[in-house]
């Protein structure tokens, strides 16, 4: 296989990565919004550690993402 | 493609300057860099010029950015953490501003060089690590021994605990890095797709609207994504003072 098409393949399979940081990511709100729905009352005192468990998820989609430029820009 | 995606985030000089072999020009990202900081001053000086009990559109902004930051830092690293609040709302305001100026057509945008982001990640893990030795000496590395965990297991813990701890300035850095990056990308590449189908005749102009709509969600989201951005940020600042402040479980 030539090296070219190698390094596109690879980006595209490195963005697999990135799907399944979208359910966990998908979870995480998911999971909020069921919470918020059955107690609203304590649903805005939760949304720093919402928004902390988005960043720390999303880090490793974005971690695939970067994998997947690497290899098609660097 | 048209045109390259990458070219927006080329680095060029614009005053060439070099001292002693050392390449210390003045480039656009340093000219963003100065009008980032010139941003945030001018929004924060001149909505709190007149200062009135009741505030009028531009003060109350003000005061909205200032309670958030405090109130992010205040919950999660309690009132201690206040002592670090000119730290943190000096990144927030610097990261949130220059990610907007990003926004606008032509303009580069500071925050998608790693170079800058893994500097003001650098200066938040070093702020944690030096204040965390120096207020409780060596009772800082307890951060890496939880309490109440069984013998068995406790070496294992601790080598997580020390490699999400070294994990943390990395992904700090690549996350805002990363998603400012692809989303100018992603912004380019469909702004390619409406010049390309738009050369293609009528037809093409009528398929160009699609990825012209995409184009303008996109740009609505980037504006999410770089407030979202911003206040990730501040608030893993806040949660990591929180480790040099309070390092026992």
């Amino acid at each position: 296989m030539e090296a070219e098409a190698a390094k596109f393949l690879g980006a595209g399979i490195a963005c697999i990565g990135m799907g399944t940081a979208g359910i966990g990511l998908g979870h995480i709100f998911g999971n909020y919004l069921a919470g918020a729905i059955r107690n609203p009352a304590a649903a805005d005192g939760q949304f720093g550690r919402l928004i902390f468990g988005f960043a720390v998820t999303e880090a490793l989609g974005i971690f695939s993402l970067l994998v997947a430029l690497i290899l098609l820009f660097g | 493609m048209a045109t390259d995606p990458i070219h927006q985030f080329q680095i060029q000089k614009i005053v060439p300057i070099e001292i002693g072999g050392v390449d210390l020009s003045f480039t656009n990202s340093s000219l963003f860099m100065a009008l980032t900081v010139a941003g945030a001053t001018a929004f924060l000086l001149l909505s709190t010029r007149r200062r009135a009990v009741v505030p009028g559109r531009w003060q109350s902004a003000a005061e909205m950015t200032y309670e958030f930051v405090a109130q992010t830092l205040r919950d999660s690293a309690g009132n201690e953490g206040m002592r670090f609040f000119p730290f943190v709302f000096s990144l927030f305001m610097f990261i949130l501003v220059a990610n907007l100026w990003g926004m606008f057509p032509y303009f580069f945008t500071v925050t998608s060089h790693i170079v800058i982001t893994a500097a003001l990640a650098a200066a938040v893990i070093l702020t944690v690590i030096v204040y965390g030795l120096w207020k409780h000496k060596l009772h800082f590395f307890k951060l890496f021994v939880p309490s109440g965990v069984p013998k068995v297991l406790l070496p294992f813990i601790t080598l997580i605990e020390v490699l999400s701890f070294i994990s943390r300035p990395i992904s700090l850095s690549i996350r805002l890095f990363a998603n400012m990056l692809a989303g100018h990308i992603t912004l380019k590449v469909f702004a390619g797709f409406v010049v390309l189908l738009g050369s293609f005749g009528v037809f093409g102009i009528l398929g160009a609207l699609l990825p012209l709509a995409a184009t303008v969600a996109l740009t609505a989201l980037e504006f999410l994504v770089a407030a979202l951005q911003a206040y990730v940020f501040a608030i893993l600042t806040s949660l990591y003072l929180n480790d040099a402040l309070h390092p026992g479980h």
